[in-house]
Order: structure tokens, then C-alpha cells, then sequence
């Protein structure tokens, strides 16, 4: 039977100092200072590097050049599924401890995962009209990234017609549990209705079904995308942070 | 149990009578019926062949018309603080709600999309399939539809809101009563559809009203 050598006394840390760093909204503002041009410049160096050795690599013998679309296609598609993560996390944080930090940090995500929708759907057409003839087949993956879209599109509707700030984004938390619950819904009801869609490629049991060659630029991208989001999520949670400071002063000073 | 049959009561009174009832949303669905021949033109097998899908998608459209009157009304003159001050859970009122807006809307159009659906040339032995289709989805309908009503209330532009809301959500039972009625129809098995779309609708009975009811709380807040 081992009893504690002494009790912890002052301040602790490991959790409980890690989750200070994004609820305490002072510390989040000193850390993200510096983190969000870091996250900025690997951005620019892995996505420069991804779209060198895309360029470089060789043409594809079925897909001719077209196969350079998929480095910039990948990518967005994952990361329209990742930004919906991350917004529904943010938004069950804001819902159940009411977290300011975490209201903001969703607020900030949602025209950035419908950014990425959008250039995951763009690309993936643009890759379709030589590859498979069309822009736009109604096939399950197209389909349910389509249906993200619109949930994307819900969502930043129904929080901009709000006029109560609190109330809107309250409203918007529960809006994006929903469409959590109805994604996956959606995504195998699509799938069953019509496939076109090749599978999962890259990341699957047996190893990845690229080549090399194809497989480290699509891999920078995706990384470049990934510390991309991170930079320009946390500049919009500060310019959010501040515009609410900037509100909270107004009507301080409206007081007299 | 007699504040819940009283409530129930309340609420199908309200929906049947108030603005009209339901000849609103199945005079909207005839209306859709009939313009839709004058886009596509009349010829029989043209129509017949798309005749259930548009029968159903239709009827998607049409429970999105009773859906601003579900929760708005009650919001302005203060009916709802006083349904959420009552000792019965928000919850189990926002389910008898939508359960009355179904009994009163959900089941008129349940009856009319058969018709709707023949009249566009389906075939007769499609009907039976269409009016349980349209019962069971209309029960999903609502109650995904209560959803974006109680989220969008005390918002500007409501109504439209509520539909760019609920529509996302409209597309998987959508797709799977759509299914069922088209394997119906070229004979293949249709019941996986079909039991898709009531555990769709058996799954928003059960967790709507919880959405429903925390979207109500934030708006009384």
C-alpha cells in the first residue's frame, strides 16, 4: 500500500493547466499570438513543397494530368469533414459549460469548413468533365458533400439571423449536434441510393493504393491544409475574441 | 395522462383549425400535382415514370408549409411559457405537439399522395405502398421539421429559415422512401427502404423532441 509522499500544494499542472490554455480566454490570446503565424508559415512551406513535388511528379498513364487535381482535391474533402468535427465539439463545449471561447471557436470554423466543402466540390468536378465525362453525377460521396454543404450553409444562416448574439449561437450549437446526428445518416443512405465514387484510397487495411509519387504531395497538401485551418481558426477566434471586448467596452461606455 | 390527452387535444384542434388547417398544405400539394404534367409535359410514360418520386418529393415540400405555425404562434402570444412552466417535461410537449400537427396535416396528405401519385399515371398496385410510405415519413417530416421551426423561432425571416434548416435533413428519408416506392415498382424487394425509413422516423420521434425542446428553452431565455 503506497500513500502519497506529499499533498500537492500550488498551482497544478498537466490537465488541468492544458485546458486552462483554450478556456481561460487570456491565456488562449498569449499562446495563439504566436501559434497562429507558426501554423501559417508550415502551411506555406509543406503546401509549396506538396504542389513542387505534385508538379514534378510524373503524369499519371490512365489520368493523364488530371491526376494533379486530386493533390488539392483530397485534401479539401478530408479537411470538410474534419472542420464539421471540429465545429461540433466546439458547439456541444459552448452548449454544455457555456463556454465563451468555445462559442467563438465555432462561430470561427463554420465559413472555413464551408470554404473547404466548396473547393472539394469545385476541384472534384472539374476532375470529373475529363475523367468520368461530367461535371456532376449524382453519386453517393458527391452527394452527401453536397448535403454538408447545405448543413454548412444552415448553420451560418441561422446564426446571421439572430439578433441576439447569445440566443443565436446557442441556437446554431444545437443546429450543428443535429446535422452530427444526420451525417452519417445521410452518408449511408447516399451510399446505398448510387456509387460512383471510387473507396477510400490512401488510408486503407493493406496499405495505401498510391504510389509514392502520388502519395507524399497529396500527403503535404493534406498537412499544409491541416496547419492552414489551425492559422486561420485561431487569427478568426481572437478577431471574434476582440470584437466582443470591442462590443463590451461600447456598452460600458454607453453607460456612462 | 389527462394533461397529455388535453394537450394532444389542444394541439390537433389548433393545427385543423387555425389558418386554414389542412386544406392549406393539400391544396399546396394538388397545386404541385398539376403544375408538374405542364413543366414535363403530358405524355403518359413520361409521367408514369416519374410519378411516385414526384408524388413524394411533393409531399416533403407540403409539411414544410405547417411548419412555421407548430411552435411560432404559441412563441408570440406566451402560450409556450406557459407549456414550459407546466410540470410536464418540454420534451414530451414538443413530441405531443408534432404528433398533433401530424394527426392533422401528416395524415390528410398521407391520403392525398395515393391520389396525386394515380393521377400522375402510378400504377394502381404502387397505392397501398404510397399512403403507408407517406404516413410513416410524414411522421419523420415533422418531427426533423419541428426541429428547424423551434430553432428558427425569434429569428428574421422565420419561415424561410426553417426551410433552409430542415431540408439537409429531408434528404435521407427522402432518399429511402423514394427507394422503396421505385423497387416497389420494378418489382425488386422493397422493404429494406421501407424499414429504413420508419427506423429514420422511429429515431427523430425519440430524439427531435429533446433538439425541440432545448431550441424552446433558448428562445423563452
Amino acid at each position: 500500500m503506497t500513500v502519497p509522499s506529499s499533498p500537492s500544494t500550488g498551482p497544478r499542472f498537466g490537465w488541468h493547466a492544458f485546458v486552462l490554455l483554450f478556456a481561460n480566454p487570456e491565456r488562449f490570446m498569449a499562446w495563439s499570438r504566436w501559434a497562429a503565424p507558426i501554423f501559417g508559415a508550415l502551411a506555406v512551406a509543406a503546401g509549396g513543397l506538396g504542389l513542387y513535388l505534385g508538379w514534378s511528379a510524373p503524369v499519371d498513364y490512365q489520368q493523364g494530368a488530371t491526376v494533379r487535381i486530386l493533390f488539392i482535391h483530397i485534401a479539401s474533402a478530408w479537411m470538410s469533414e474534419f472542420v464539421y468535427a471540429c465545429l461540433a465539439v466546439a458547439s456541444l463545449l459552448a452548449l454544455v459549460w457555456r463556454q465563451m471561447l468555445a462559442d467563438a471557436a465555432a462561430q470561427a470554423a463554420a465559413p472555413l469548413g464551408a470554404g473547404f466543402t466548396v473547393l472539394a466540390l469545385v476541384t472534384g468536378s472539374l476532375w470529373g468533365r475529363p475523367m468520368w465525362g461530367t461535371y456532376w453525377v449524382w453519386d453517393a460521396r458527391l452527394t452527401s458533400v453536397l448535403a454538408l454543404l447545405l448543413i454548412y450553409l444552415a448553420y451560418i444562416a441561422l446564426r446571421a439571423s439572430m439578433d441576439d448574439e447569445t440566443k443565436g449561437g446557442r441556437a446554431a450549437a444545437i443546429l450543428a449536434l443535429v446535422g452530427a446526428v444526420n451525417l452519417p445518416i445521410i452518408h449511408y443512405s447516399v451510399t446505398w441510393w448510387n456509387t460512383l465514387h471510387q473507396g477510400a484510397s490512401v488510408f486503407r487495411s493493406g496499405g495505401s493504393a498510391l504510389a509514392p509519387v502520388f502519395y507524399w504531395p497529396a500527403i503535404l497538401v493534406a498537412l499544409s491544409y491541416m496547419s492552414g485551418f489551425g492559422s486561420l481558426w485561431l487569427v478568426r477566434i481572437r478577431g471574434e475574441v476582440w470584437r466582443r471586448r470591442a462590443d463590451a467596452a461600447a456598452l460600458r461606455a454607453a453607460r456612462g | 395522462m389527462s394533461r397529455l390527452s388535453a394537450l394532444l387535444a389542444r394541439e390537433t384542434a389548433l393545427a385543423w383549425g387555425r389558418g386554414g388547417g389542412p386544406m392549406v398544405s393539400v391544396g399546396f400539394y394538388a397545386g404541385v400535382a398539376t403544375l408538374l404534367p405542364l413543366a414535363i409535359g403530358p405524355e403518359p410514360q413520361r409521367l408514369a415514370a416519374i410519378a411516385p418520386g414526384a408524388a413524394w418529393v411533393a409531399l416533403a415540400l407540403a409539411s414544410l408549409l405547417s411548419l412555421d405555425r407548430l411552435f411560432e404562434r404559441d412563441f408570440e402570444d406566451g402560450a409556450l411559457d406557459h407549456l414550459a412552466l407546466s410540470p410536464t417535461p418540454l420534451e414530451l410537449t414538443c413530441a405531443v405537439k408534432c404528433f398533433g400537427q401530424w394527426l392533422a396535416t401528416g395524415a390528410p396528405l398521407a391520403v392525398a399522395a395515393p391520389i396525386a401519385a394515380m393521377s400522375l399515371g402510378a400504377p394502381v398496385a404502387l397505392t397501398p405502398l404510397i399512403f403507408v410510405c407517406a404516413l410513416v415519413g410524414g411522421l419523420a417530416f415533422t418531427f426533423t421539421g419541428g426541429i428547424g421551426a423551434a430553432l428558427s423561432l425569434g429569428a428574421r425571416r422565420g419561415g424561410l429559415l426553417t426551410a433552409v434548416i430542415v431540408l439537409p435533413l429531408f434528404i435521407a428519408p427522402v432518399i429511402f422512401g423514394g427507394g422503396a416506392l421505385a423497387a416497389f415498382e420494378t418489382g425488386l424487394p422493397w422493404t429494406a427502404g421501407f424499414a429504413y425509413l420508419c427506423a429514420y422516423a422511429a429515431a427523430f420521434v425519440a430524439l427531435g423532441p429533446i433538439f425541440m425542446a432545448a431550441a424552446c428553452r433558448n428562445a423563452l431565455s
